[in-house]
C-alpha cells in the first residue's frame, strides 16, 4: 500500500480543499487586512465607486477606534465583549456543570431531563433571540413572572435598555488594573494548558514573556491612545464598563448553551471509571470529596474545551445580538454588529478594521488551544 | 439507526419539493415580462401603500413577477445596511427606494451608482408636474437621479384633542411655550412629550433645531454660515435638553417602535409627539381615527410656516437585471394614477403639483392641510431623513445625541457635531 | 451501628428527593420560554401584544398567526431546505474525502496545512465577509442559492474533514492494508472498505450540517436576494422590524425550529456525538 501513485492521488483530492480554504480564509483575511489599511470610505463621496482606488493608511484607522472621541461605540463594544464573554462563561459552565453533577446521580428519566436541557441548542441564534426579545420585555415577561407565580410585585428591570453601567474603568487611564488582570488571566490559563498539556518550561517562559509584553504594550498604550477629546467622549460621561442591558443577552445565551456544556461534562463524568470513584469511596471520601479529588481534575480538558468553544462564539457574536436589539440599540454594542452597521455609512476600512479586531481577539484564544491540542495529539 | 436516518433525509427531500412545487409560475403574457425586485424599508403598517402600487403595476403588466424585497425598520435603518452588500456584491435590485437628497447624491449618485434618468422625464413630461425645488434636490449637473413618490413633513407635533381640551392646555406655538406647560401636565401624571427608539429621539432633534435656528438658520447649517459652535446653536441643544427631560427618554423610550410612542398619545398616558406625518397614515389607516377628532396636529413648535421635507425616492441602478420592468415601474411611480393610488394609505401627500389632493375621498384633511402647506410654506431638508445631509453624517449623528444625552453638554455636543461635520464634508466648504 | 446505617439512608434518600426536585425546577425553567412561545403564537394579533397577560392562556385558540407566517415563510423554508439538503450532502462529501487522506495517507505538510484547515472555523466570518461578496460578484454566484451553497460547503470543510479525519483514525491499518494486498488503490480502499464503514460518520456529518447550516445568519442576509433567503432572514426581521403583533414571530420561531428540533428528538444521541465532536477532540 502507500504507493507514490496513490499518495499523489490522496494529495491531489485533498488539494481542491486546500485551495478554496487557502481562498475564501486566508487570502479574504489578507484583503480584509488590505482594506482594514486603507482609506476606502474614509471620504464618502466615493465610498461606493466602483473600483475606487484606495490608499495606504497605516494604522490610522485602528488608532481611530481605539482613541478618537466619536469611535466611542467601538471601544464600549469591545470591552462589552470582554465582559460578556466573561459572564456568558461563568454562567454555563457553573450552570452545565451543576446539570451534569444532578444528571449524574442516577437519575430515573436522564435522557427527558437531558433533552429538556440540550434542545436549546438546536435551534438558530435568531429564534433564541426572537424568543427571548419577547420574554424580556419591560413590562412583560420575565419582568412579571414573579407576579404571575407569587403575586410579588412585577419588576421593573429593563433587560435590554438598561442604562446602567457596571464594573466602569475609565478608557487607557489608571486601567493599570485591568490590564493587569487580563495578563494574569491570560497567564493563569496558559499554564493551566501548560499543565495539562504537560509542555515544556520553556514554552510557559516564552507565554510568559509573551504576556509580559502584552500588559507592556496596554500600558504603552495609554499614551499611544488616549482619548484624543475627552470632552468629546461618551465615555468621560457614562463610563466604559459592562452595560446592565447585557444582561438580558447573556441569559438567552446561556439558556442556549449551557446543555452543550453539561453534555460536555456529563460525557467526560462517565468517562471517569466507576472503579476509580468506588476506590475513594472505600477510602472512605465523601461523594463531595470524590467530586472534589476525583472528577473536577479530571474534567479540566474537558472545560478548557468548553471555554474555547464558548469563548469562541462569545467573541464573534451577531445573529443573537441582532435578533435581540437590532443593530442601533443604544447600549447593546458588539462588533459583529458594529461591523455591519458600518455598511450603512460606507465606512468599509473601518468595518475592516473592526473585523480583524475581532480575528486577532480570537486568535489570541484559538491559536494556542490548536497548538497544544495537535502537539499532544502526536506524541 | 441508519434506517432512520434514510427515512429523515427522504422525508426532507419530499419536503422540499413539495414545497418547491408552490413557487410562483410565469403569468399570462404581456408586454413585459421576467421579474421586478424592488427594495424598499416599508413594511408592516406602511406596507398597504406600497402593495397598492404593486396591485396597480401587476395590472397594467401582469407578465412581470414582482419580487417586493422589503428590510423592516423604521426610515430604513436596517434597509440600508443590507443594501450596500448588495450592490457591492453586484447584484442590485432593480429599483431601490431612497430618500431624495444628500442620501441619494452624496453616495449613490457620486459612487455613479445610478442612471441617469432624464430621458424618462422628459418622455413622461415631468418637468412640468414636479415642483422645481424638488427636482433640484434629484439633479446634479450631470442628470436626474429618481423619481420622487411622495413628500413627507418630518415636523408635525401629534395630540389628542379631546385630552388636550380636558387637560386645559394649549397647543404649545414654540419651544419656550412647550417648556412652559410642561410641569403642569407632569403634575396630571401625563408624559408631556413622548419619544421611541433612539431614531426618533434624532428625528425629535431634528424639529427642536428647526424650531431655535429657523429655516435659515437651519439651511446655514448645510452651507457653513450657521457657527456649529456658535451661541445660537448651543441654545438648540440646551432646548433640546430640556425638551428631554419633559419626556420619557431614558426612562422607557429605548426599543419603542414610533407607533407605540405615538398609541400613548391616542390613548392619553402622552401629551404630544414629534413624529413624520407617515404618523397620520397610521393613525388614520390602522388605527381608523379621523383627523382633527381622534387626532389633532401641527407644526412642530417654533416651525410654522417651514415645511421640513424630505421625500421618498426610488432610482434605477446601473446593472438592474431587469431594467425594462424598472423603467416600467419608475414610470408608475411618477404618474398621478400611482401617486394619487400609493400616498392617501402612506399617509403623504403627492410629490406631483397636480395630485388630487382636494378630493377628500382620496385625501383626509390632514393631508389636505399639509398639501396647502406644501405650496405655501418655506420648504428645508431633513436631515435625519436623508435630504440634507450625506449618509455618513446621517448615520453618525447619532453618536453626537447620544454624546448629549449622556454628557448633558451643549459644548461636547456642538463639539461632536462640528467634527462629523468636518470629517464628512457635509457641513458646505 | 443500625442507628448509623439508618441516617445514611435517610440521608440518602433526602439528598435524591433534592436532586430530583432541582433537576425538576432547572427544566421547568428551561421549558419557561416553550410555554410562552406556544401560547403567545395561539394568540390574536391584538392579544398577543399585550405584555401584562402575556403568561396567560389564549383567550381563544387561534391559528391565524400559523396560516399568515406560513403564507409569508414558505418560500423561504423552501429555500432553507433546498440550501441545507444541497451543502450537507456535498460538505459530508467533501469531508469524508479529506478525513480520509488525512487518517489513512500520510501527505506531505499535513502536520502543516491541518491545522490552518481548522483555523477556518473559528475565524469570525465578519473577517471575510468583504471581500467574500465581492469575490461572489466576480464569480457571478452573489444572490443565488448556488453561491450560499458554496458558501456553506466551504466553510464546512475544516469541521467535516476533523470529524471523518477522528473517525477514520480509529478504523484499524491493518484492515486497509489487506484491502491494498488485493490490489485495491486509493479509491478501492475508499469505496470497498472505508466508505461502507463510515454510516456513523455520515450521521454526525450531516446532522452537525443541517443544524449549523439551517441557523445561520450572517451569509443569509448579506450573501443572497430577497427571493432565495432562508428562513433566518425574514424571521429576525419580523421580531427586529415594527412588528408588534408578537404571535407572529412567535409561529414564525416554532417554523424556524421545526426541523432542527425534528433532527434533535429524532436523533438525539447523535446530535450530541456532533456536539462533541465540534470540540476538536472528538
Amino acid at each position: 500500500m502507500y504507493n507514490r501513485k496513490d499518495k499523489t492521488i490522496a494529495f491531489l483530492m485533498i488539494s481542491p480543499s486546500l485551495i478554496l480554504l487557502a481562498i475564501f480564509v486566508y487570502f479574504f483575511i489578507g484583503q480584509t487586512a488590505w482594506y482594514s489599511v486603507s482609506d476606502w470610505g474614509v471620504d464618502p463621496a466615493t465610498a461606493l465607486k466602483k473600483g475606487v482606488e484606495k490608499n495606504y493608511v497605516g494604522l490610522d484607522n485602528y488608532h481611530t477606534l481605539m482613541s478618537s472621541a466619536s469611535d466611542y461605540e467601538f471601544r464600549l463594544a469591545f470591552i462589552s465583549t470582554f465582559y460578556f464573554t466573561i459572564f456568558f462563561l461563568g454562567s454555563c459552565l457553573i450552570l452545565g456543570f451543576f446539570l451534569a453533577f444532578l444528571l449524574d446521580q442516577r437519575i430515573k428519566g436522564e435522557g427527558v431531563f437531558r433533552t429538556i436541557f440540550l434542545f436549546p441548542m438546536s435551534l438558530s441564534f435568531v429564534v433564541t433571540g426572537t424568543i427571548w426579545n419577547w420574554l424580556l420585555k419591560p413590562r412583560g415577561g420575565l419582568n412579571i413572572l414573579p407576579n404571575k407565580i407569587f403575586g410579588a410585585d412585577p419588576l421593573e428591570y429593563k433587560w435590554l435598555n438598561s442604562d446602567s453601567t457596571l464594573f466602569k474603568f475609565e478608557w487607557m487611564q489608571g486601567g493599570n488594573l485591568f490590564y493587569l488582570g487580563i495578563a494574569l488571566f491570560a497567564f493563569a490559563l496558559f499554564t493551566f494548558v501548560a499543565q495539562k498539556r504537560s509542555l515544556s518550561w520553556f514554552w510557559v517562559v516564552a507565554a510568559g514573556l509573551v504576556l509580559w509584553l502584552i500588559s507592556a504594550a496596554g500600558f504603552w498604550g495609554k499614551i499611544w491612545l488616549p482619548i484624543d477629546d475627552p470632552v468629546r467622549d461618551i465615555g468621560t460621561y457614562q463610563g466604559y464598563g459592562y452595560n446592565a442591558a447585557l444582561s438580558g443577552i447573556v441569559i438567552a445565551a446561556t439558556w442556549q448553551m449551557a446543555g452543550y456544556v453539561m453534555a460536555l461534562f456529563l460525557a467526560g463524568i462517565r468517562g471517569i471509571s466507576e472503579e476509580l470513584r468506588e476506590a475513594a469511596r472505600v477510602d472512605g471520601c465523601a461523594e463531595w470529596q470524590v467530586y472534589m479529588h476525583i472528577i473536577l481534575p479530571q474534567l479540566r480538558p474537558i472545560a478548557l474545551s468548553a471555554i474555547i468553544i464558548l469563548g469562541h462564539i462569545s467573541l464573534k457574536i451577531f445573529d443573537l445580538v441582532y435578533a435581540m436589539t437590532g443593530i442601533d440599540n443604544k447600549y447593546v454594542k458588539v462588533p459583529g454588529i458594529l461591523m455591519i452597521k458600518g455598511f450603512r455609512s460606507n465606512e468599509w476600512a473601518r468595518s475592516s478594521a473592526v473585523a480583524m479586531v475581532m480575528l486577532f481577539a480570537i486568535s489570541l484564544v484559538i491559536i494556542p488551544y490548536l497548538w497544544s491540542n495537535l502537539r499532544t495529539e502526536k506524541r | 439507526m441508519s434506517k432512520r436516518l434514510l427515512s429523515l433525509c427522504s422525508l426532507a427531500l419530499v419536503f422540499a419539493v413539495m414545497v418547491g412545487s408552490f413557487a410562483p409560475t410565469a403569468r399570462a403574457q404581456d408586454d413585459l415580462s421576467g421579474s421586478l425586485e424592488i427594495f424598499s424599508w416599508w413594511a408592516g403598517n406602511e406596507g398597504p401603500a406600497l402593495e397598492a402600487l404593486l396591485a396597480l403595476y401587476g395590472e397594467q403588466h401582469p407578465g412581470v413577477e414582482v419580487i417586493n424585497a422589503t428590510v423592516a425598520g423604521g426610515s430604513g435603518v436596517n434597509a440600508r445596511a443590507v443594501l450596500k452588500t448588495r450592490m457591492e456584491g453586484g447584484e442590485p435590485p432593480d429599483s431601490f427606494q431612497v430618500h431624495a437628497g444628500q442620501e441619494l447624491i452624496g453616495t449613490w449618485v457620486a459612487a455613479e451608482r445610478m442612471e441617469d434618468l432624464t430621458f424618462l422625464f422628459e418622455e413622461q413630461g415631468w418637468f412640468d408636474v414636479f415642483p422645481e425645488g424638488l427636482i433640484d434636490l434629484l439633479s446634479t449637473e450631470e442628470g436626474i437621479w429618481s423619481v420622487p413618490v411622495n413628500i413627507h413633513r418630518s415636523n408635525v407635533l401629534w395630540y389628542n384633542p379631546a385630552k388636550v381640551a380636558e387637560w386645559g392646555i394649549e397647543v404649545p406655538a414654540t419651544w419656550d411655550d412647550f417648556l412652559a406647560v410642561c410641569p403642569a401636565i407632569q403634575d396630571a401624571g401625563v408624559t408631556p412629550l413622548v419619544v421611541g427608539e433612539a431614531w426618533t429621539v434624532n428625528h425629535l432633534w431634528e424639529s427642536v433645531a428647526l424650531g431655535v435656528l429657523g429655516a435659515e438658520g437651519w439651511n446655514g447649517i448645510w452651507t457653513g454660515e450657521t457657527d456649529v459652535m456658535g451661541e445660537e446653536f448651543l441654545a438648540v441643544w440646551d432646548t433640546f435638553g430640556k425638551v428631554l427631560e419633559c419626556s420619557n427618554f431614558g426612562e422607557d423610550n429605548a426599543g419603542l417602535p414610533w407607533e407605540q410612542a405615538i398609541d400613548r398619545v391616542v390613548d392619553g398616558s402622552a401629551a404630544f409627539n414629534v413624529m413624520g406625518d407617515w404618523a397620520a397614515g397610521y393613525l388614520t389607516t390602522t388605527l381608523e381615527l379621523v383627523p382633527g377628532e381622534g387626532f389633532g396636529y401641527a407644526p412642530a413648535p417654533g416651525t410654522d410656516g417651514v415645511f421640513l421635507m424630505l421625500s421618498d425616492s426610488f432610482g434605477l441602478p446601473v446593472g438592474a437585471p431587469n431594467r425594462d420592468a424598472a423603467v416600467a415601474w419608475l414610470a408608475l411611480l411618477g404618474s398621478k394614477e400611482g401617486q394619487d393610488a400609493f400616498n392617501p394609505l402612506k399617509g403623504s401627500i403627492p410629490a406631483r403639483t397636480d395630485g388630487d389632493v382636494t378630493n377628500p375621498e382620496l385625501y383626509n384633511s390632514y393631508l389636505q392641510s399639509a398639501a396647502a402647506d406644501w405650496a405655501t410654506d418655506t420648504i428645508v431638508g431633513s436631515l435625519v431623513h436623508g435630504a440634507a445631509a450625506n449618509e455618513n453624517f446621517a448615520g453618525n449623528f447619532g453618536t453626537v445625541v447620544d454624546l448629549f444625552t449622556a454628557s448633558g453638554a451643549p459644548e461636547a455636543a456642538a463639539a461632536e457635531f462640528m467634527a462629523l461635520c468636518e470629517s464628512s464634508g457635509a457641513c458646505g466648504g | 451501628m443500625n442507628n448509623q446505617m439508618e441516617a445514611r439512608m435517610v440521608a440518602r434518600y433526602l439528598w435524591r428527593v433534592i436532586a430530583y426536585s432541582l433537576l425538576v425546577i432547572m427544566a421547568l425553567i428551561f421549558l419557561i420560554p416553550v410555554y410562552m412561545v406556544v401560547v403567545t403564537s395561539l394568540k390574536e394579533a391584538a392579544e398577543a401584544g399585550r405584555e401584562a397577560t402575556a403568561w396567560d392562556l389564549p383567550s381563544k385558540l387561534n391559528f391565524e398567526s400559523f396560516e399568515t407566517v406560513w403564507e409569508d415563510l414558505a418560500p423561504n423554508l423552501r429555500n432553507s431546505f433546498l440550501l441545507v439538503s444541497a451543502a450537507t450532502v456535498i460538505s459530508a462529501l467533501v469531508g469524508s474525502m479529506n478525513g480520509y487522506v488525512l487518517a489513512k495517507w500520510r501527505v506531505p505538510g499535513a502536520s502543516i496545512f491541518f491545522p490552518l484547515m481548522l483555523f477556518g472555523m473559528f475565524i469570525p466570518y465578519q473577517s471575510i465577509l468583504i471581500p467574500l461578496f465581492k469575490f461572489m460578484d466576480n464569480v457571478n454566484l452573489y444572490g443565488g442559492l448556488p453561491g450560499l451553497v458554496l458558501v456553506h460547503v466551504v466553510y464546512g470543510i475544516p469541521i467535516t474533514t476533523l470529524i471523518f479525519r477522528n473517525f477514520y483514525v480509529d478504523i484499524p491499518n491493518e484492515l486497509l492494508e489487506a484491502g491494498a494486498i488485493d490490489g485495491a488503490g486509493f479509491f478501492g480502499i475508499y469505496t470497498k472498505l472505508v466508505f461502507p464503514l463510515s454510516l456513523p460518520g455520515f450521521v454526525v456529518v450531516v446532522i452537525w450540517q443541517f443544524t449549523q447550516i439551517w441557523n445561520e445568519f450572517l451569509f443569509a442576509v448579506t450573501l443572497v436576494k430577497d427571493r432565495w433567503q432562508p428562513i433566518t432572514v425574514p424571521l429576525a426581521e419580523t421580531a427586529g422590524g415594527i412588528s408588534v403583533n408578537w404571535n407572529q414571530p412567535m409561529a414564525g420561531a416554532i417554523l424556524a425550529a421545526i426541523p432542527t428540533l425534528f433532527v434533535y428528538i429524532v436523533m438525539g444521541r447523535w446530535f450530541i456525538r456532533g456536539l462533541l465532536a465540534g470540540s476538536i477532540k472528538g
